[in-house]
């Protein structure tokens, strides 16, 4: 949380470039740009339900990203209790592309090294398994009694699916980003 | 005879593959079949993994659609989560072709290609649009009157509605109008279209905030007098069945509404058993329902 006094200095005038470099990759700029539309009127934060137990507030997210306060918005906690809920997305009067862009903010987050090792757990089920959320045995004896197949046809069944998987997280660089290492194929540093 | 491929997901599969048996079966019943999609993976979950890295969320997507495409078929899912990220990835490769070419160079490297052939639909899309709310409703052998099911759609499912299309988002009917086919009723309760907090990495990284969201929703649907939630999402299935549990352990709050994916319910209205629709093996117990409709039963 910015002090209430801030320095011109310590604000960030590349944060709102980077963020459009970075989306641009996936969503159309002028989607991106739907934020500078914002006027803080707080429909989003109104209709937010983590706002209504969290400290999250949506509209106060994006007012720090467009003066620039990139360490206050990637940094936090708060970017990471939206459940992608689409309230806001839905409800906002000046056309936010509100989710779309906190998946940006997101993103730049997780590549400067803020992700949580619950997130880095998740995952690291893809890369081993190709589910994050893999069958268990308690699952597999289920499946047999219901007349399925003890193992879904999916990753689970198929070797040579899960190495393409792999080979698609390795070619993303999904595999450095979260920090798993090939060998043990467990995470890096695990505290 | 209608043909879809089947796109799994995780949770469907791997926590609930009584869902899988008993939907395969159902739209048997009504003449739709299913084809498998084989070496599928994990969609991947839309506010997850796009949180994570859009471009490895993306093409992961990508080549689960491309395997679906490789049936010839349209693809279903039965799972929210995974009807919104394929949705999604379809809709963003679609509309830019640039990223489309980057995502087939990276799926050529393990003999993929997103071509963009096969529509994505959910499958209560399947059941309101296929098969129709008339047919349903025909079909129904056992009286499910006097239920009072709860409608949870899920977010993913419905918004962005500009990209979902499936009316409105603050009030939708579609599902509704199947719970109503099956001879149940559907009882509003309050903030009806509110999230139940699985998404966005919330249940992984702050539990107690999704179980509060869950708990919410759980205290109106009382408040409502309803007997049971009925859902169409693999994830907020999960999040309300394995939520009370967990909600008792961390909160001390307890409930016990039953826990039914949309097919459970039609599968009742078909006359099927609870071992059959796979309800045996909730965390929570349908027997309260079952023991208001046989005491009930005509």
């Amino acid at each position: 949380m910015p002090a209430n006094i801030t320095r011109i200095n310590e604000l960030n005038s590349s944060f709102f470039k980077d963020f459009i470099e970075i989306g641009k990759k996936i969503f159309s700029e002028d989607m991106l740009h739907s934020v500078e539309s914002c006027v803080q009127c707080g429909c989003c934060t109104g209709s937010c339900p983590s706002s209504r137990r969290t400290a999250f507030r949506t509209r106060k997210l994006f007012r720090e990203m467009l003066l620039g306060f990139r360490d206050s918005v990637l940094e936090g906690d708060d970017l990471w209790l939206c459940t992608t809920c689409y309230t806001c997305y839905e409800r906002c009067p000046r056309g936010v592309k509100t989710t779309d862009i906190i998946r940006v903010l997101r993103n730049m987050a997780v590549s400067q090294g803020h992700m949580a090792e619950a997130h880095r757990m998740t995952a690291s089920y893809v890369l081993r398994t190709g589910h994050g959320v893999p069958v268990s045995e308690e699952v597999q004896k289920l499946r047999e009694e219901l007349g399925l197949s003890s193992l879904p046809p999916t990753t689970h069944s198929y070797p040579e699916a899960l190495r393409a998987v792999q080979e698609i997280l390795k070619l993303t660089g999904f595999d450095r980003i979260v920090g798993f290492d090939w060998k043990t194929m467990e995470l890096r540093g695990r505290k | 005879m209608k043909e879809y491929a089947s796109f799994l997901g995780c949770i469907i599969p791997n926590r609930y593959p009584g869902i899988e048996a008993s939907s395969t079966r159902i739209l048997g019943h009504f003449d739709v079949e299913l084809v498998q999609i084989n070496g599928a993976s994990c969609c991947p979950a839309p506010g997850v993994f796009s949180s994570f890295h859009l471009d490895s969320w993306l093409a992961i997507a990508a080549r689960n659609i491309a395997l679906g495409e490789m049936t010839g078929k349209d693809i279903i899912t039965m799972c929210n989560g995974c009807y919104g990220s394929l949705t999604e990835a379809s809709f963003l490769l679609k509309g830019n072709k640039e990223l489309k070419e980057k995502i087939n160079g990276i799926l050529s490297k393990v003999g993929c290609e997103f071509k963009g052939t096969s529509k994505i639909k959910h499958v209560i899309e399947v059941f309101s649009e296929d098969i129709g709310v008339k047919k349903i409703q025909e079909a129904m052998n056992t009286s499910l009157e006097g239920v009072r099911a709860c409608t949870h759609y899920g977010c993913h499912f419905l918004k962005p509605a500009e990209m979902k299309k499936h009316g409105s988002s603050e009030r939708p009917r579609l599902l509704d109008e199947i719970v109503e086919a099956s001879g149940a009723r559907s009882v509003d309760y309050k903030d009806k279209t509110m999230c139940c907090g699985f998404g966005g990495g919330v249940r992984a990284r702050n539990l107690d905030v999704t179980l509060d969201f869950t708990r919410e929703k759980l205290n109106n649907i009382i408040s409502a007098r309803g007997d049971c939630i009925v859902d169409q999402c693999a994830s907020c299935h999960l999040e309300f069945d394995r939520g009370q549990v967990e909600i008792k352990k961390i909160f001390g709050q307890e409930f016990r509404v039953p826990v039914l994916y949309f097919t459970q319910l039609i599968g009742m209205g078909l006359g099927m058993g609870q071992h059959e629709l796979g309800l045996d093996f909730h965390s929570i117990p349908a027997k309260p329902l079952l023991d208001k409709l046989n005491g009930g039963r005509r």
